[in-house]
């Protein structure tokens, strides 16, 4: 999978600095985002979706820190980039929708000059290109009246159209990867159809990439051509979404696909659930991590590692089970 | 007073989430008749900072010895002082002084202080701790008492006054801004536009600015009186601006000299001072009030 990508994150591992020590967001992460393509991260809250996102943007919180491996956009490590060069790629190569439309729009500027002034790296444009660019940007985003709404606020806008603006924003600079972190989750399920929609018919026209994460196994498989999962900071298993649907490796995989209401077609009175936690991050055990609460667990699982284990070249679990 | 402070810049965050603008306050504002008192108030004492120096029927300075210690007439309207000065003629001008003290001061001090709590705000840790202990060791010091001291010891005038002021004042509005940069630098939308590529500075001036001139300009409506209180004070105490610029303060302590011949210099020394504070006073508060948007819904 090595070949051509936009993304490729190496081995990364975060701790966030806590009073009672260190907190393992993330261990030895690897996976791949091919260019032109669209790959989902799928974990429950707390697995480290969001970490792994900002890392890639070179956007950690000031308490989290790096304790290895590396993020390659393009071939150029992310994490060892100083400030300039990080502003250079954001916005321009790289660029992040984030979870909750209500705020991440500045309430006391309109969406107009949000748009131009971001726009504030291209000197040779007039205001009134910028302008021309940034409702050309709207409308792409599928906002009528782009020129009129520009000059609203965000308030004046509804949660679905935020998203779009957001989106708008995003990729406003035309960038190589786009980030899209639970873009959805804070929308209700009419908007959530149709940002994927929109998420889906703009891969199509602006030929980048899309890092999509998200919980809900049915948008990534809606969306998706990979999937990487993502359990207590660890990658389990990916594959691309043939694979890990029809044939998932790791038992976690199944466990979530077993959970997921819409695959249920059983009518009853509980819904599937994992039974257990997700492990304390503070301390990780040297055994597999889902070993607690594996259905499948045997002596080897709780004492010993395991490696990654490729399938079939497109897919790799990281489980003892998986080597066949 | 900086719960005060916290509990405004809460506020007028809110209300400019909620998208309020000048004009709708000033509609808001006609509702409110304690807030519309406050508005004439400092509109008159405004009109008469401005134009003192054409509408004072006598020379404020011109010592007029035969018409010494006269009561309020109509040639007179405040009465005459121990040396036969004017006295309403004195106040209009001393309004002059109080409004150039109170406004250049606390503007000197929000530039000051705004500057200084978005460094805070913005800045690694020890600069903020640094900043916030220089803060801290400001506020400790009772108002009054840092005032008569650096006077004492740089000897009173207006420069020395308004250094003092400004000196009390800035801390306030430094902790202020560090509070409500350190809120926003939190926000998502700060986070969304750190991830578009934009830079430290453009994110203060365009992003983080707007969201806190609200609070500061209120903040600041409402320190003007007591600006103008501490100025008063001082040149009464013969600490602050020095004779013979008709200070109010300085109009006080002459009619305390003289307060058994002449009652009405005392009292024409006070009423602006009263005026003044309870209009910036009233005006800073339905200020504050209107952009609560809890008491905006029960309105």
């Amino acid at each position: 999978m090595a070949a051509d990508c936009v993304l490729s994150v190496r081995d990364l591992s975060v701790d966030f600095l806590s009073p009672r020590g260190p907190i393992h967001a993330l261990r030895r992460v690897s996976l791949d985002v091919p260019r032109g393509s669209i790959v989902g991260i799928v974990g429950e809250s707390g697995s480290g979706k969001s970490t792994l996102s900002l890392a890639a943007i070179g956007l950690l919180a000031n308490n989290a820190v790096v304790r290895g491996g590396q993020v390659l956009f393009d071939g150029a490590d992310v994490l060892a980039m100083n400030q300039p060069q990080l502003r250079d790629l954001r916005g321009r190569r790289m660029s992040m929708v984030f979870q909750d439309p209500m705020t991440s729009l500045n309430p006391v500027l309109s969406v107009g000059t949000q748009m131009l002034d971001i726009q504030y790296r291209d000197r040779a444009l007039g205001a009134a290109d910028k302008r021309r660019k940034a409702a050309a940007a709207l409308r792409r985003v599928g906002i009528p009246d782009a020129e009129q709404r520009l000059d609203r606020y965000p308030h004046e806008f509804s949660g679905g159209m935020r998203q779009r603006i957001a989106i708008a924003m995003g990729l406003l600079g035309n960038p190589e990867l786009l980030i899209a972190d639970e873009p959805t989750t804070a929308l209700d399920v009419t908007l959530e159809a149709q940002i994927i929609h929109l998420l889906r018919e703009l891969r199509r026209e602006f030929k980048g990439s899309i890092l999509f994460i998200s919980h809900n196994l049915g948008l990534i498989a809606e969306l998706c051509d990979h999937v990487v999962i993502l359990y207590a900071g660890e990658v389990v298993e990916q594959g691309t979404v043939r694979d890990i649907f029809h044939r998932p490796r790791h038992p976690y995989t199944e466990a979530l696909l077993v959970c997921d209401p819409a695959r249920i077609d059983e009518v009853r009175r509980e819904l599937p659930t994992i039974p257990g936690d997700v492990p304390n991050l503070l301390e990780m055990p040297a055994a597999c991590v889902f070993a607690p609460r594996c259905p499948k667990a045997f002596d080897r699982c709780r004492t010993e590692r395991p490696l990654d284990h490729a399938i079939g070249g497109t897919q790799s679990a990281r489980c003892h089970l998986a080597t066949a | 007073m900086s719960a005060q402070l916290s509990e405004i810049a809460v506020r007028a965050t809110a209300a400019s989430e909620a998208g309020i603008s000048g004009g709708w306050l000033l509609r808001r504002l006609r509702s409110d008749p304690l807030g519309l008192l406050g508005l004439s108030l400092v509109l008159i004492v405004v009109f008469c900072g401005l134009f003192a120096d054409w509408i004072t029927p006598y020379d404020p300075f011109k010592i007029n010895v035969p018409d010494r210690v006269m009561p309020p007439s109509l040639a007179h309207l405040l009465g005459t002082d121990k040396v036969g000065r004017d006295i309403f003629s004195r106040v209009l001008k001393g309004s002059q002084i109080a409004l150039f003290v109170g406004v250049t001061s606390i503007v000197i001090s929000q530039l000051i202080g705004l500057t200084l709590g978005l460094i805070a705000g913005y800045a690694p840790r020890w600069l903020d701790n640094f900043l916030l202990l220089i803060f801290d060791s400001i506020y400790s010091f009772p108002t009054v008492m840092l005032g008569l001291t650096v006077m004492t010891l740089l000897g009173p005038s207006l420069q020395t006054l308004m250094f003092v002021v400004v000196v009390i004042q800035t801390p306030g509005y430094g902790r202020l801004v560090r509070t409500a940069t350190l809120a926003k630098m939190n926000s998502e939308y700060i986070l969304a536009e750190r991830s578009l590529g934009a830079g430290a500075i453009r994110i203060l001036a365009r992003h983080v600015l707007p969201n806190i001139i609200g609070p500061l300009f209120i903040l600041g409506s409402m320190d003007i009186p007591s600006v103008i209180t501490l100025e008063a004070g001082l040149t009464y105490l013969g600490m602050g601006i020095p004779p013979p610029a008709p200070s109010w303060g300085r109009i006080l302590s002459e009619g305390y000299d003289a307060i058994r011949e002449a009652p009405w210099i005392v009292v024409a020394g006070g009423i602006p001072l009263i005026i003044t504070t309870l209009g910036f006073t009233f005006l800073g508060e339905a200020l504050r009030d209107l952009i609560d948007p809890k008491l905006r819904k029960v309105v």
